[in-house]
């Protein structure tokens, strides 16, 4: 079982993994160790995708004049979780005609394609479950499985605002990969290796990718920033689900806990997008200057947290603020304006580094 | 050139609509205009015009101002206010003379117009300011606004 | 050419979606029947009667002064201008000639009716366009006008202040002041509204040359109101044919050429800041007099027929009373606004797309309940 090459997280798990492998056979032990992580991740996934919908509902009045929820606990720091417990306990009710197979798959696509991308990413130095040599490029790959789901719920769910929804979801994705492909891809000329961790290491020497390229590194965050709210389905650039306009998208048909999914999909999402972004631009888990570096027992997965909360609340700052786009104009900014600007951003980095005027 | 110029103008509209946003989100702590309404019942104070329901007051001898003149029922859009009277032989003049038996206030039909309450030739009737109407059984909101046993305040006819 | 070659080779099938009753874009029970090809749409057919409440016949029931109170029922919106008209077209066939005060606070209410309604306006649009905040803020601004309602009228939206000869009781005693500070609260926020959604690109991309009217259209429809201003037809009532205290202010009337949803959107930020110069030149002269002309109990119009404009929040609100000189009308007609502006939605959407109907239906401002009485 050598593909299991698992940094196993934190000092105390280290010894549950020598402790296993004490007491079982090996082959045993590493399934055991698996489903163990795989049960971490998805209390992970859940503590995640709970809280960042508080936290949405929370920025969001914030953003509009109120209070937001608090009634449920101090702060209403319960409430989401009761809203899981409501929606757990509703019936699963779906349309008449639909494509019962396909309908009650999507859930699945989008949830697990989602999970999986978590579980590349260097939390901490040891936190990471998973670390591949090429990990910025399987998270694209990952990344963009989510959307076969959306696709097959909305045609699936026999309904005409949600096929819609999933269509637009389509034309979508596929847009905007590309630019996300090629600002991340700015950046690894920089640091000349796909692995998180690598990608990390870089920034412990020379400082924060987005100090090290300078201008066109900043173009790429922005770039990254529009492409990465749309690769996530988020306002302004929510025409999948276009409330005003397609009621709920491609999720009207699904009820209960199968609309869950979708709902938290969405938000985990959103969270390996931010993930991302500070570990290419932000330097991951490593303190600002290197404030915390002299302490040991300081646990830098806070940082990494810090700055992914900094960068899922400039998110929903911009979908709190705009408007949203129309399908055509979608287009129009992803293949004539973000698209040209990455490329000669791409060779301008290059350039740059080519005669080393890196910081 | 304009195509750099539209993306200068566009990234700075933007920027200047996150700033009206951002300096909310700031100042989200005394922005709040967030009234917690069931928290609030002891300082909400409706205004004194506030239209909550139609009452009749009654004063300390457990007497009001309506004659049973039947004003308001008649102006009533609705059909909220029925008036049941009767005759009965005021003792002093020992003359037969129109007395309410029940006035009957149907708040689950009344809009809230105040044509009643403009009719009223003795102001038997005015607003009250309550703003919690809701009853679990709609009978309730048929509501006999005289007190029972109560009489006409002396000198209202006049 | 190579689009047409596409066009022939791809074959493609229109299919029907049923937009409403129940849509958040439809901002009541508007149901529109939508012919699709893809996103592209090729026929919106409005189908009304969800909510209809037969308020025209409801009128030859009642008296004149209970009819003023279902007319807070159509646009309730603009609801103490739906009551002036009625109270006005009485006055009119009665001959009665109301005091300066009441002409003088019946146009500061309805320019406030004006202004809540239009801050309503701007936050929903900004919510169909996808910018939920918008709601929020309008709704704030909008709070104040209803306190100021409130406090003299008893009622926050269906108010039902004007009575025929005048106004049911005289205003509250902090009305003046809280007009004021309303007037210079809202001077602020104006300019925010622009910052955060007028000048907004994504705004713009959404709203410039969508939905274009034309004015001969507008003519031909029998267009009113902002919509029919953004497409440059003069159609004010306020300016062509004064009533109440509109012929002793100044003001001008928002006119603008381009047609488009954002020419809509602009003629109505315009009139938020005419509304409040009209205001200004009112609420510190309101001139004492009568607060109600003496009516008889039971008001019987003279034989005939009376007809009475007024300009609502949505355009020119008409109503129609024929009389046979009994209490009660023989018949009631209003010619409201929404109606005639929603007959010439699917000649301006044809052709758009899907988000495009939802911008243009929300600069045209729909309120269900006015267009099916």
């Amino acid at each position: 079982m050598n593909f299991l090459i698992m940094n196993i997280p934190l000092n105390i798990t280290s010894t549950i993994h020598d402790w296993i492998y004490s007491i079982m056979p090996e082959t045993a032990a590493s399934i055991t160790i698996m489903v163990l992580i795989a049960v971490i991740y998805l209390a992970l996934f859940a503590i995640i995708g709970l809280y960042l919908v508080l936290l949405e509902r929370k920025v969001a009045a914030w953003f509009q004049l109120r209070l937001g929820p608090n009634r449920v606990g101090p702060w209403g720091i319960f409430q989401t979780i009761a809203d899981a417990l409501k929606l757990v306990s509703k019936e699963l009710t779906s349309n008449d005609r639909i494509d019962k197979f396909l309908y009650n798959l999507a859930p699945y696509f989008v949830i697990v394609s989602t999970l999986i991308g978590i579980s590349v990413f260097p939390f901490s130095k040891q936190f990471q479950a998973f670390d591949i040599n090429i990990g910025l490029f399987f998270l694209f790959a990952v990344s963009s499985i989510g959307v076969i789901g959306i696709l097959v719920g909305g045609w699936a769910s026999n309904n005409k605002f949600a096929l819609i929804g999933a269509m637009r979801s389509g034309l979508q994705t596929i847009s905007y990969e590309l630019s996300v492909g090629l600002s991340l891809l700015t950046m690894v000329l920089l640091t000349g290796t796909l692995q998180l961790s690598e990608i990390i290491e870089v920034q412990r020497t020379g400082g924060w990718l987005i100090l090290q390229g300078h201008i066109p590194a900043i173009i790429a965050f922005m770039i990254f920033m529009i492409a990465g709210t749309a690769e996530t389905n988020r306002a302004p650039f929510d025409l999948v689900e276009a409330e005003s306009e397609l009621g709920a998208g491609f999720h009207t048909e699904y009820s209960g806990m199968k609309f869950a999914y979708f709902f938290l999909a969405e938000f985990i999402n959103m969270f390996i997008i931010a993930s991302i972004a500070v570990v290419v631009f932000f330097g991951g888990w490593l303190s600002p200057f290197g404030i915390t570096d002299g302490i040991t027992w300081f646990p830098e997965v806070l940082w990494f947290l810090i700055k992914v909360v900094m960068i899922i609340i400039l998110m929903m700052w911009f979908r709190w603020t705009f408007p949203r786009l129309r399908v055509d104009q979608l287009l129009t900014l992803e293949w004539k304006y973000l698209l040209p600007i990455n490329l000669a951003n791409l060779m301008f980095m290059a350039v740059i580094i080519w005669m080393n005027w890196t910081i | 050139m304009s195509y750099f110029s539209d993306i200068y103008n566009g990234v700075k509209s933007l920027i200047t609509g996150m700033k009206v946003t951002g300096g909310y989100f700031i100042h989200a702590r005394k922005g709040a205009i967030t009234q917690q309404y069931p928290d609030n019942r002891e300082t909400l104070k409706m205004f004194d015009r506030f239209r909550g329901e139609v009452v009749m007051p009654h004063d300390e001898n457990n007497q009001h101002r309506c004659t049973g003149c039947q004003s308001c029922e008649i102006a009533c859009p609705n059909g909220s206010i029925e008036i049941i009277w009767d005759r009965a032989i005021d003792p002093e003049t020992g003359k037969k003379k129109k007395k309410i038996d029940k006035h009957i206030y149907h708040l689950s039909m009344c809009t809230m117009c105040g044509l009643c309450i403009e009719a009223c030739p003795t102001d038997a009737i005015v607003w009250a300011q309550n703003y919690e109407n809701s009853v679990y059984d709609r009978s309730y909101l048929t509501k006999t606004l005289n007190q029972p046993g109560s009489t006409v305040q002396a000198g209202v006819e006049d | 050419m190579a689009d047409q070659e596409l066009e022939t080779k791809i074959k493609t099938e229109e299919y029907f979606v049923n937009m409403g009753p129940q849509h958040p874009a439809a901002h009541g029970v508007l149901r529109l029947l939508l012919t699709i090809d893809g996103e592209i749409i090729k026929n919106v057919e409005p189908d009304l009667g969800y909510i209809h409440r037969s308020i025209e016949k409801m009128c030859e029931r009642d008296s004149y002064q209970q009819i003023v109170h279902l007319t807070d029922r159509m646009d309730y919106l603009s609801s103490n201008i739906n009551n002036e008209a009625v109270c006005l077209a009485v006055e009119k066939a009665l001959e009665i000639e109301v005091s300066d005060r009441v002409k003088v606070i019946r146009t500061i209410i309805s320019e406030l009716t004006r202004i809540a309604s239009h801050c309503l306006w701007w936050g929903v649009m900004g919510m169909d366009l996808g910018a939920l905040t918008t709601y929020f803020y309008a709704f704030r601004d909008r709070e104040y006008i209803n306190d100021i309602f409130e406090e003299t009228c008893g009622a926050r939206l269906t108010m039902n202040y004007n009575a025929p000869g005048g106004l049911m009781f005289d205003i509250h005693p902090n009305f003046v002041k809280r007009t004021k500070d309303f007037i210079k609260h809202f001077k602020t926020k104006i300019p925010e509204y622009d910052r955060l959604v007028t000048g907004n690109v994504i705004f713009q991309k959404r709203t410039k040359g969508v939905g274009v009217l034309t004015k001969e259209d507008a003519i031909s429809y029998g267009v009113t109101g902002p919509v029919a201003r953004g497409s440059g037809l003069s159609s004010d009532v306020r300016k062509l044919h004064p009533y109440s205290a509109y012929d002793r202010v100044d003001f001008k009337e928002a006119l603008l050429t381009a047609g488009d949803t954002f020419a809509r959107y602009e003629v109505r930020i315009m009139e938020l800041w005419e509304s409040i110069s009209i205001i200004e030149q009112l609420i510190d002269n309101i001139p004492e007099g009568e607060i109600k002309a003496t009516t008889k109990a039971v008001i019987k119009l003279p034989k005939g027929e009376y007809y009475q404009r007024v300009e609502a929040a949505r355009g020119e609100l008409g109503v129609y009373i024929n009389s046979t000189g009994t209490k009660n009308p023989y018949r009631v007609k209003f010619r409201s606004p929404g109606f005639s502006n929603l007959s010439v939605l699917n000649h301006i959407t044809k052709g758009s797309k899907i988000a495009d109907l939802v911008a243009t239906m929300a600069s045209f401002d729909f309120v269900i309940p006015d267009i099916d009485r």
